[in-house]
């Protein structure tokens, strides 16, 4: 038997919606199938993974807080990728956003006013579209391949984090943590409603970032042009669209965002710099956009489902034991899911049983 | 001295000569493997592994290439028959080897791992400044050099190559002409991912025979910016890997003297050397695009 | 099975009611073909007819949904193309199957399926090619190559595996009128060998003088056979399309209105490794004239077409001028904006995008020209008044289509082609610039476009139509330039132009602009 791919006239509108759905399906039946492994009771791990973090009012709030930088980096990533710009290093434009951000509470800690705060919030953007401008440069300036030199400098960023934490920004009163002092009060941002959980404005700009980039895509010229772009270059530029500026918008809106996410993650639910600010958000936020279908509306869900594995992942070490590296391969299952399902937007799939084709052979070898 | 510092570059060079002579196989018939890292990293563990639990590193290596194989087989199996984007599919296979090579490695951590002896022929390995050089090294530096040769051999000397690179250059040609497209680019995926399996084996049973969580660090990504910076040729990809072995020595050797620049810094200079080289490399573009393998991450569906 | 029907000694391939089918589409349906031995066995149809499917299944490419085919009376399976090879089958494809990066021994060598030496494959490919007086240098890389020699190539591999029966498909269409005459002989000689050939062409004058017999398809039926030597063109024609085709009215251009385009000295350095570079190109375009400018493929028609368009800047302002205006540094969407329109080579990925609907195509080329038309402030796209102009569009220019508003990539290929003329007939353009109007289009579609772009220039608008199809640009054209090798004859006037003169122009006799003696002042 072999697999063929019959080319369908027009994209099929009930995959488009389906195949998340469908990819979240699969991953559940594969994790399940990864627990029985692993001794433990599907069900049981399931329901730990996601129905348990759903059932309280502060975990929801936890929930937010997880979900916001993802959804910040992911519709970011979203422009990227449709637009065919190649950025897998949102991990290293968080970092530094979240290190210029960090320049006001940590160098001048006695600077206290309510000014703080937003200044904080624009150099993280700035400095996250300025880490995200590099691969930019390089790739309209030298024709230098993004995807590689956009993760390379992930590692030059948590290297660069490592050591500011380390040296020049320690904590002077920190017994000699790798950490920095915490931030003040007016460095803080706040939450959305203290009464019942952590859950800060982190989560209130992810939403505003995607239904704000959701608009631009769906009805502005520029959102036209990022689907053009992307889609047939040499249209694009039939169309008077300028490639080079294309690359140079999506890496700075995603860096900024990514910075943006970086900054309000430190100052927010961390409240300080450490060696170790992310748990792979930046890589995750890969997942989250494409598993959102680059739609920045999906984005919201996916974004929530994602940050949902995350807790889960600490529920269930805590409940049954499991440890929490699980949670990224369940997440590398997921986007492999997604991919293969996104298949049957364009396509559809065709088993030809070799008993068939035998057939024909036979009769026509009489 | 000198011997010993070079032999400590080889070393270092080695895990990327194998992984990146594997995926300029891959990228020669067309295809766009990007996730090397996450096929090395669990090579990486899956040698520690089975040469734990049986005592026999060779075992270990053996594991590895077949695991890295699998694991090239499900990125083939989307790319080639599902034809997914290359791109997105090879972060995906990335992805999801550092998770699950984390998951399945957590035993690991700590424990002492095997270390592959080294060869030792007597006479020839104790002959002075060279001996060790030559005659003295793990068995899996003269694999890399002898694949290096293969590799180089095949694509440029026989038919066999020549069909390949026919399908990296036109795969419509190809189909056209009776090429089977999709069944040769399952085996050169295939055989990358078996080098990427062998490369990670190096790393956790040779040059740091223990587990640690990503151990990798961004070896299988600078491969893959080997493979664009020797423009597609094996001999070139020697040069180039034991160019960045020196980086990394160099830098480590730097940390330990203790030059006066933080350690971190020193640590990010591989990194950096990467984008450099990158950039050098492809500033000349016409050079780029003659040698760029024509159909490499195009999708390809034959008519039927 | 003693008693087959199929079995005939005379008769080298045998069809049988072979069906293929592509989703809701019969690209052949019950067809029937014979070829006798050492016959040149003509298959006449119109572009999407069902030709191209009809030999890919013959050669093994395509896999048929029914039928039967018959090899000297043996009934076969083709399954694939090693399959096709075995049995004696050679191809030459119309869009070639080589490859740019490897030699020409090295493609040779790709298609024979023995392990002999490179070496000695560009040996006798070099003895063999010569023979045949198509010399070749097999050590030459083929991205180098034109598109004549590389036609040789394909035609020397498909000698070297001495076939029985040897399929050309559109061999013409590349080849200058004079390197079609040499091609013609060297297929005689083929046939005095005792070889058969089947000739795929919709050129009815090749077919009457080099083809012993004929099939004719129509929407993927044969729809006759005949003796094509003792038809007329017309009849054939006929037979072809169904109907009468009737060719575009033409009436010669009263007065030369102003200048509205110009090309200055324009020179471009070659974009990319086996482009060809512009070399020293001067023209005049005027109101109320259609210029043509013929050349075969590959001598810089892409490159030109992208200089004058914007998509490639030059480094004078003055290289290129739109209504007087310097326009040599501006983009595409400026010289739109002086009135000009363009109409691209590749329809899907470059004159449209294939995975956009048909209206956010039109917003394409029109985002920026039609004041707040489409586009309203702060970037708002205006799909309401954009889907009204698409219908307009699609009304005017007989679009057909399955959907409302399909995907680019849904269409045929000539009511695409009618879309991206309408589209930028729908600005009422004052110069037009058109890279191969009708190719891969219907007859009827063909004739609408044709008469649409005369009609643009009998109402003042300066056309520039570059085209591979010559027969085409004697239809239409006031004058005709040629191209060859990056530079660009003077335009000829019609009354003067012949098939000869423009041959050798093709060919790179005579270099038009540079001769004195027919300086036109």
């Amino acid at each position: 038997m072999r697999i063929e791919l019959v080319k369908r006239p027009e994209r099929s509108k009930l995959f488009a919606a389906l195949s998340p759905f469908i990819a979240l399906g699969l991953t559940l039946i594969a994790g399940a199938i990864m627990f029985s492994l692993l001794g433990k009771s599907p069900v049981e791990a399931l329901y730990y993974y996601f129905i348990d973090p759903l059932r309280e009012v502060w975990s929801l709030h936890e929930l937010a807080v997880k979900a916001a930088p993802l959804i910040l980096i992911a519709v970011g990533l979203s422009i990227c990728y449709l637009s065919n710009n190649w950025n897998i290093g949102a991990e290293g434009q968080f970092i530094i956003g979240a290190i210029t951000g960090s320049i006001l509470p940590v160098m001048f800690p006695d600077f206290q006013s309510w000014i703080v705060l937003p200044l904080m919030l624009l150099m993280g953007v700035a400095g996250g579209a300025a880490y995200g401008a590099i691969p930019a440069y390089l790739k309209v300036r030298f024709n230098t391949n993004e995807i590689l030199t956009s993760l390379m400098l992930v590692y030059v960023a948590q290297l660069f984090l490592d050591w500011m934490v380390r040296g020049p920004w320690r904590n002077p009163a920190g017994m000699n943590f790798p950490e920095t002092r915490t931030f003040s009060p007016s460095a803080v941002l706040p939450e959305i409603w203290s009464a019942s959980g952590r859950a800060n404005w982190g989560f209130v700009f992810a939403i505003v970032a995607a239904v704000a980039l959701w608009f631009m895509l769906s009805r502005t010229l520029r959102g036209f042009e990022v689907q053009v772009l992307g889609q047939s270059p040499r249209a694009g530029k039939f169309a008077g669209f300028s490639q080079s500026r294309m690359v140079f918008f999506a890496f700075l809106v995603s860096g900024g965002l990514a910075g943006l996410a970086g900054i309000s993650e430190v100052s927010g639910a961390i409240g300080q710099l450490r060696p170790t600010i992310s748990p792979g958000y930046g890589f995750a936020a890969i997942i989250v956009a494409f598993l959102g279908r680059l739609n920045p509306l999906g984005i919201i869900a996916a974004g929530l489902v994602l940050a949902l594995s995350y807790l889960g992942g600490e529920a269930a070490q805590i409940s049954i034991g499991v440890s929490d590296k699980v949670v990224r391969a369940f997440q590398g299952m997921l986007l492999f899911f997604v991919l293969a399902c996104d298949t049957l937007i364009l396509y559809r799939i065709r088993f030809v049983g070799a008993s068939a084709a035998k057939t024909v052979e036979a009769r026509q070898n009489v | 001295m000198f011997e010993d510092i070079l032999i400590t570059i080889a070393t270092a060079a080695t895990p990327l000569l194998i992984a990146a002579v594997g995926e300029v196989v891959v990228e020669r018939s067309g295809v766009l493997n990007l996730g090397v890292e996450g096929m090395m990293v669990m090579g990486a563990v899956t040698g520690f592994g089975v040469a734990l639990t049986t005592g026999s590193p060779w075992l270990g290596v053996v594991a590895a290439i077949i695991v890295g194989m699998l694991f090239s087989l499900l990125f083939g199996f989307l790319t080639l028959t599902l034809v997914t984007n290359q791109v997105a599919t090879g972060l995906a296979l990335t992805l999801l080897g550092l998770g699950l090579s984390g998951m399945l490695g957590e035993g690991f951590v700590g424990l002492p791992g095997i270390k592959m002896s080294y060869l030792h022929i007597p006479y020839l390995t104790d002959v002075p400044y060279i001996g060790r050089l030559f005659f003295g090294q793990d068995p899996l530096f003269y694999v890399s050099i002898l694949l290096t040769a293969g590799v180089a051999w095949f694509l440029f000397r026989s038919r066999a190559g020549l069909t390949l690179r026919s399908i990296g250059d036109n795969h419509t040609s190809a189909h056209a002409l009776g090429i089977k497209v999709i069944g040769i680019r399952y085996l050169a995926v295939m055989f990358g991912g078996a080098c990427a399996g062998l490369a990670g084996a190096y790393l956790s049973l040779i040059y740091t025979p223990q587990w640690i969580e990503n151990m990798t660090a961004g070896r299988g990504w600078i491969a893959l910016a080997l493979v664009v910076f020797a423009s597609w040729r094996p001999w070139r990809v020697l040069a180039g890997a034991y160019l960045f072995g020196a980086v990394s020595i160099g830098q480590l050797h730097a940390q330990a003297l203790g030059v006066g620049v933080p350690s971190q810094l020193l640590s990010s200079l591989p990194y950096l050397a990467t984008v450099v080289v990158l950039v050098l490399i492809s500033r000349n573009r016409r050079l780029t695009m003659v040698n760029t393998p024509a159909s490499l991450g195009r999708p390809f569906v034959p008519d039927r | 099975m003693d008693t087959t029907p199929l079995a005939n000694g005379r008769n080298l391939l045998e069809v049988r009611g072979l069906t293929k089918v592509f989703g809701t589409l019969k690209a052949c349906d019950q067809v029937d073909l014979t070829i006798a031995k050492g016959e040149i066995h003509a298959l006449l149809g119109e572009n999407g007819a069902g030709k191209s499917t009809l030999v890919k299944m013959l050669f093994g490419s395509l896999e048929p949904n029914a039928g039967e085919i018959a090899w000297n009376g043996q009934p076969v399976r083709i399954t694939s193309p090693g399959v096709a090879k075995k049995l004696g089958i050679g191809m030459v494809f119309q869009h070639f199957s080589l490859f740019e990066a490897l030699t020409a021994a090295e493609n040779i060598a790709l298609s024979l399926a023995d392990d002999t030496p490179i070496s000695t494959i560009a040996a006798k490919a070099r003895a063999l090619s010569y023979s045949y007086g198509l010399p070749l240098d097999p050590d030459s890389l083929v991205g180098d190559l034109s598109v004549g020699e590389r036609q040789r190539i394909e035609i020397i591999r498909c000698l070297l595996q001495t076939p029985d029966l040897i399929i050309l498909d559109e061999p013409t269409s590349v080849l200058t009128p004079q390197e079609a005459d040499k091609l013609f002989e060297t297929l005689e000689r083929l046939r005095a060998e005792g070889k058969s050939i089947l000739y795929i062409s919709h050129r009815l004058d090749e077919v009457r003088r080099l083809c012993d017999s004929a099939t004719i398809m129509r929407h993927g039926k044969v729809v006759g056979h005949c003796n094509p030597r003792v038809e007329t063109p017309s009849s054939l024609a006929r037979m072809m399309v169904g109907t009468e085709v009737k060719n575009a009215e033409r009436t010669t251009a009263s007065v030369r209105g102003e200048e509205l385009l110009s090309i200055c000295g324009m020179s471009r350095k070659p974009a990319g490794p086996f482009s060809m570079p512009l070399k020293n190109i001067w023209l005049s375009v005027a109101g109320g004239e259609v210029i043509g400018i013929a050349g075969v493929a590959g001598n810089g028609q892409g490159e030109l077409f992208e200089a004058i368009s914007g998509e490639a800047l030059q480094e004078s302002a003055d290289a290129v001028r739109i209504r007087g205006k310097s326009a040599g540094r501006m983009g595409i969407s400026a010289r739109r904006l002086l009135g000009a329109a363009f109409v691209p080579e590749e329809r899907l990925g470059h004159g449209a995008a294939p995975r956009l609907r048909l209206s956010d195509n039109l917003l394409l080329s029109r985002h920026s020209t039609d004041g707040k038309a489409f586009v309203g402030t702060g970037g708002m796209v205006k799909s309401g008044a954009i889907q009204k102009a698409a219908q307009r569009i699609i009304e005017v220019m007989d679009v057909r289509k399955s959907a409302p508003d399909p995907e680019a990539a849904a269409l045929s290929g000539g009511n695409l082609q009618k879309f991206i003329i309408g589209r930028e007939l729908d600005r009422n353009p004052s110069v037009m610039v058109v890279n191969q109007p009708t190719w891969g289009v219907d007859a009827g579609a063909a004739a609408r476009i044709r008469q649409a772009l005369i009609e643009l220039a009998r109402n003042g608008s300066a056309v520039l139509v570059i085209s591979q199809d010559l027969d085409e640009l004697f239809e239409i054209s006031d004058a005709i330039a040629v191209m060859h090798n990056g530079e660009l004859s003077k335009p000829i006037p019609i009354a003067e132009a012949t098939l000869e003169r423009i041959g050798l122009l093709m060919g790179g006799a005579e270099p038009g602009h540079l001769d004195p003696a027919k300086e036109v002042a």
